[in-house]
């Protein structure tokens, strides 16, 4: 297990490989498909936002406020991730972001985006919303929520821990492409 | 609230936070299936806690609470309207209380209004029944696997597959194929073979009221269900697609009259968090029995 601790540098992101597992410590920012299409036209981070040297988490949580007033997260797994492959490259590009945390792998833009630019995906456990939730102690403040809604929202969470595993590295290898192709052969033989 | 508005609270509360047994049966084999220090163990242990902590915290197991789809078995003469206000109550409180995440997006403004209900959902589907008994059934699909459902026009020259059971066969395991890791699996897949397009994806999701570990009454279905289930844990997607040894943990496959002109397979895919349960209905609306 390789801890990553926010914000990474770009050395730190370049040493890993596909197949590791890794545990993140620090901030991390949630967006998804709103945010995406949002940053692609042009749209700008809110004040407080930043994602330079940082993670970006495919997520839309469940949030509640407690009796105090203030947000606690009671389940946050990943979203499907392909569906932001035609904006993340850019995102990628001017925001300067280290990695991308989601689930199912995404394509060959953001393959090479990450390659030119320093970046990885990290794949967490879909569905494992509770043990996911547990690693975040806070959120500090969520941006967009009328906007958007609260799961499309860009929330704030600090996290510790948080586990996830090395799908896509940033010398151009992908877990996805490979698990593709090695199961379309096997099919093709069971045909 | 009413009584039956309170059945359906605790039916939505317990099918978000606790996996029914057969499920979870299912998963505890695939996780002893998985080879010692490979990321499809550490995956399949991740989920194995999750499932643990979701029952004892009794929040969401996924925060993507899905489509809530209701399957009502009435006798005649049942209040389906008075079912459907009770549904939308006991839906709009078990969002307000983070059992289920404010999910319902309009689709033309992607305006949320944080309740759930509106239009297309709940999604309430009622079938009458002789028998005097009321049970409803209740499914959260998820929008990750909801997305790698696949639907296919047979004959499909690309896939070599003809109007026949080989031809379904070639479907369903391009399916499995496209979806790889991108449904959360080890998935469960429902399937219908014929219907028209609407009929064919309903029936297909009806599969997943089936318990896991039942049999198909047909026999020519129930060999292609063993044969998709163990073809497609020959082909090392994996658990999220890591690589590994159960890609499926299921396959229930219905079957419904076509049109001459028209031979459609329609495959759900249910990811690994399958949130079902169902509850037998008292007179009054309390739950006299849980269904699984």
């Amino acid at each position: 297990m390789i801890t990553l601790a926010t914000p990474v540098t770009e050395a730190a992101v370049r040493a890993l490989k596909v197949g590791d597992e890794v545990a993140i410590t620090g901030t991390l920012f949630t967006g998804r498909d709103a945010v995406h299409k949002y940053l692609h036209d042009g749209g700008q981070l809110p004040a407080g936002v930043s994602l330079r040297g940082g993670f970006l988490y495919h997520c839309g949580p469940v949030v509640i406020k407690d009796q105090q007033g203030n947000w606690r997260c009671v389940a946050a797994g990943p979203t499907t991730s392909i569906r932001e492959e035609p904006y993340q490259w850019q995102i990628i590009r001017d925001l300067g972001l280290r990695g991308i945390i989601g689930k199912g792998g995404m394509g060959d833009k953001t393959l090479a985006a990450c390659k030119d630019y320093g970046c990885v995906y990290l794949h967490a456990v879909g569905g494992a919303a509770q043990v996911l939730a547990e690693c975040i102690h806070k959120v500090p403040n969520v941006y967009f929520m009328e906007q958007f809604g609260a799961p499309e929202a860009i929330w704030e969470f600090e996290v510790a821990g948080f586990p996830a595993v090395v799908t896509m590295d940033a010398h151009g290898n992908s877990l996805h492409k490979e698990v593709f192709a090695a199961s379309q052969a096997e099919l093709a033989r069971n045909l | 609230m009413n009584v039956l508005s309170d059945s359906l609270l605790e039916l939505i509360r317990r099918a978000s936070a606790e996996i029914p047994d057969d499920v979870h049966r299912a998963i505890l084999a695939a996780l002893e299936r998985e080879k010692q220090g490979t990321i499809a163990q550490s995956a399949m242990k991740i989920i194995e806690r999750n499932i643990a902590m979701a029952k004892t915290k009794s929040q969401p197991i996924c925060q993507d609470t899905g489509t809530i789809i209701f399957y009502v078995q009435c006798p005649a003469g049942f209040d389906q309207i008075g079912f459907e206000d009770a549904a939308r109550g006991a839906v709009k409180l078990a969002t307000v209380k983070g059992f289920l995440r404010q999910n319902s997006v309009d689709s033309l403004t992607g305006a949320n209004d944080g309740t759930n209900v509106g239009p297309g959902s709940p999604v309430i589907h009622f079938h009458q029944q002789r028998s005097p008994e009321a049970e409803v059934r209740l499914v959260l699909k998820g929008g990750g696997c909801e997305n790698v459902g696949a639907q296919y026009s047979l004959p499909n020259e690309k896939l070599k597959a003809s109007r026949d059971l080989d031809g379904c066969r070639r479907a369903i395991l391009d399916a499995v194929l496209q979806a790889q890791g991108k449904g959360c699996g080890p998935g469960i897949l429902g399937v219908c073979i014929g219907g028209d397009r609407a009929t064919g994806y309903e029936f297909s999701k009806e599969q997943f009221l089936r318990p896991l570990d039942d049999h198909n009454p047909n026999p020519e279905l129930e060999r292609l269900e063993q044969d998709i289930l163990s073809t497609a844990n020959k082909l090392g997607i994996g658990p999220m697609g890591f690589g590994g040894q159960t890609t499926l943990l299921a396959t229930k496959i219905g079957v419904l009259n076509r049109l001459p002109a028209s031979y459609f397979v329609s495959v759900s895919y249910m990811c690994w968090a399958y949130r079902r349960q169902g509850i037998a209905l008292g007179s009054n609306g309390d739950i006299r029995k849980w269904l699984y």
